[in-house]
């Protein structure tokens, strides 16, 4: 029996249908308040487990915001420290570079001193004294004369000229005494101008120190901040990881270009030493040799910088002590000089090979091979192409330090990704629970709508019920009034 | 467990990458092409042609592809008439060499060539497959230098399907002969029949008369 005939229960359709209307609606009635309750549990049951969902998932962010925050603090705390450390090692060299010198300079400095001070004693002005036999001569001119004694006037015109002549002499030695003084106040200028620039240099250095100590102050004054962990710390931090995650990305774009030119430069003649033709999971080998070259130089490169203590990738090699430290530095120098000296004769080879490769071209072609001989300039791509692959590796090195900015600052902006993702996955789980309570509600009204006809004639037959009981209650109300008046 | 559970996920990943890239590896990456040289009456002028034409495989095959070049006489299902053959070496300089004494073997080839009365191409057929089945290289292409009128001595049967699954046939400068220009029928028919039975075999089959549009007759 199919549906069509099942429909038809009578000859005419519309009548099928109609009877149809009629006996789903009073099933519907009839279950009405059944289908309420599970329409209405049902969309309650959805509606609690996607908001339980959401609160979990809100949890969780939580929960990630607080990790973020502490990866975050952790990040700035270990970079502060770096700061702090490296500002104290600056210091720690300045004190030894120049404080320890400072007993020598103190010494020297008094011996230039003392060395003045004996000059400037030696310098002083001594007034020259006068002759001892100036008062007898005063003496004599106080004996009086008489006039016109020649004896009296020969004295004194001898004791006269003996004057003149000790005091010619005089003059001349309190000039040669001036002039010594002057040789002594002259000889001193260099001294002093050595004593201020020994001056000069001590306070050029206590003035670094000071610097030093301002910026050390500062750095402190950020670390406590972080330790402290202050709102404006975790939002600068987290502006500074987002900076150093875009911009560590564009530089490891750049080197993983400098890579394939790299791995350009060695693929081919690769075949000349491992063959061209086999392949391993698909790739042929001279290339994954050419990789791992590749790759090789860029470990030995991150190792290089790990033991130069420039990044912080693996702590064990840089809790080293120096002198192990120190070597492994040169050994791994060592394998990337070795490396980078290997590619520069694969870039050579390469050269080779194109030339070769092109001769016999030449020769297929046209039977000669006589185009490529003699082009004097092909020496120049050979020696840039040794160059590059000689210096490549070296370039490659530096790519640690992008790659440590890159690790830290993604875990940063992985959680921030992580953090958006749990918010707009709670936010989901709250819209798809509060759609499907009112759904539920929806489809009652829709329930409610389709049986409307014997719900209108149940509200009337309970409206007429409702007003035979309220007159019954009246009119008894009403015999118990007048009975009570009668009374 | 954490570093046991790194090195699964990179070896899984690995595999995955290997399965995902590597396609059918079944199949080697490496080319296999056998050129038949007909050598029966007047065509032996046309070896200049037929020269330009290796020389210019020669220049498009790399290291680890097969190339052997046979002629096509009197009866072709024979090592005998494979007048160069070599699979190139992994090393592209030794190739290289390789390539320059291929070229050199068919030069003398070229000079000395004597006609031959019969032409037997399906022998010859039937020596490239055996040729570049015994060589296992994964892409095959047989090359048929020839007006492709098949002269058969008394006697010699070649009414044999050929196994041509994963090959490609190309007939090379198939030049119109002069009773073809009288009834071009002839000719059309011709190039029918030998499609049919390459395409029979489980073949691909292509015709290439301009010498000029050789580029795509090697496609991997």
């Amino acid at each position: 029996m199919s549906v069509s005939e099942l429909f038809m229960i009578t000859p005419n359709p519309v009548l099928s249908g109609v009877i149809w209307f009629v006996i789903i609606v009073t099933a519907l009635f009839v279950a009405r308040t059944h289908a309420h309750l599970g329409i209405r549990s049902l969309s309650r049951v959805l509606h609690n487990a996607m908001r339980l969902t959401a609160n979990s998932v809100l949890h969780a962010e939580q929960k990630l915001i607080q990790r973020n925050r502490d990866v975050l603090m952790a990040q700035g705390r270990e970079a502060a420290e770096r700061i702090v450390e490296r500002e104290f090692e600056r210091v720690d060299a300045t004190v030894r570079r120049d404080l320890s010198e400072y007993p020598a300079l103190h010494r020297l400095l008094s011996e230039e001193i003392t060395k003045i001070d004996e000059d400037y004693k030696e310098s002083t002005e001594v007034p020259p004294t006068p002759p001892a036999w100036v008062k007898a001569v005063e003496a004599v001119a106080k004996i009086p004369s008489t006039k016109g004694d020649p004896m009296v006037g020969n004295v004194l015109e001898d004791i006269h000229s003996s004057l003149i002549k000790a005091n010619t002499k005089a003059t001349e030695e309190y000039r040669k005494s001036s002039h010594d003084r002057h040789t002594l106040l002259k000889n001193m200028m260099p001294q002093w101008r050595k004593v201020k620039q020994i001056l000069g240099n001590v306070d050029k250095n206590i003035n670094s120190l000071l610097v030093r100590s301002v910026t050390i102050d500062r750095h402190m004054d950020e670390y406590e901040s972080i330790v402290k962990s202050a709102d404006k710390s975790e939002r600068m931090l987290s502006s500074s990881s987002l900076t150093q995650f875009f911009i560590s990305g564009l530089v490891l774009a750049i080197a993983i270009g400098g890579a394939m030119i790299n791995f350009h430069l060695i693929a081919r003649p690769m075949s000349e030493m491992v063959g061209g033709t086999s392949q391993i999971l698909g790739f042929q080998i001279n290339v994954i040799a050419a990789m791992v070259i590749i790759l090789v130089e860029m470990a030995m490169g991150i190792f290089l910088m790990e033991s130069l203590r420039i990044t912080r990738l693996f702590p064990i090699i840089g809790a080293l002590n120096d002198k192990i430290r120190i070597r492994m530095v040169w050994v791994f120098f060592s394998i990337l000089f070795l490396l980078a000296s290997i590619e520069a004769g694969l870039a050579f080879m390469r050269e080779i090979l194109m030339e070769e490769d092109a001769a016999t071209r030449a020769l297929l072609r046209d039977g000669t091979a006589s185009a490529l001989v003699g082009n004097s300039y092909l020496w120049i791509t050979t020696a840039a192409q040794m160059g590059m692959g000689f210096i490549l590796p070296f370039a490659l090195m530096f790519v640690a330090i992008p790659l440590e900015s890159f690790i830290h600052s993604l875990r940063t902006v992985l959680g921030i990704v992580g953090v958006s993702f749990l918010h707009g996955l709670a936010w989901a789980l709250r819209l798809v629970g509060n759609i499907s309570r009112f759904t539920g509600l929806t489809i009652i009204h829709i329930y409610d709508l389709i049986i409307f006809a014997p719900l209108w004639i149940e509200k009337i037959i309970k409206s007429n019920k409702k007003g035979e009981e309220t007159e019954g209650e009246f009119d008894a109300d009403k015999t118990v009034n007048i009975r009570g008046i009668a009374q | 467990m954490k570093i046991i559970k790194a090195i699964l996920l990179a070896a899984t990943m690995m595999v995955l990458t290997a399965s995902c890239g590597g396609g059918d590896p079944a199949v080697p990456n490496t080319r296999g092409v056998y050129m038949l040289m007909d050598t029966s009456g007047t065509y032996t002028q046309e070896l200049k042609q037929a020269q330009r034409v290796i020389n210019f495989i020669l220049a498009s095959l790399n290291p680890g592809d097969t190339f052997a070049v046979a002629r096509v006489d009197t009866g072709s299902f024979s090592e005998k008439d494979i007048v160069a053959k070599v699979s190139f070496e992994d090393r592209p300089s030794m190739a290289n060499r390789q390539k320059r004494d291929f070229r050199d073997k068919i030069d003398q080839f070229v000079k000395k060539v004597k006609g031959s009365a019969y032409t037997d191409i399906t022998g010859g057929m039937l020596q490239a497959i055996e040729y570049l089945n015994e060589a296992g290289t994964g892409h095959n292409t047989i090359l048929v230098f020839s007006d492709l009128k098949e002269e058969l001595r008394e006697g010699y049967i070649r009414d044999i399907p050929l196994q041509l699954n994963n090959y490609s046939v190309v007939a090379l400068n198939v030049t119109k002969l002069r009773s073809d220009n009288i009834d071009p029928r002839e000719y059309l028919d011709r190039l029918a029949d030998w499609q049919k039975k390459v395409e029979a075999g489980g073949g691909q089959w292509r015709v290439v008369n301009d010498l000029e549009r050789l580029e795509g007759i090697l496609n991997m």
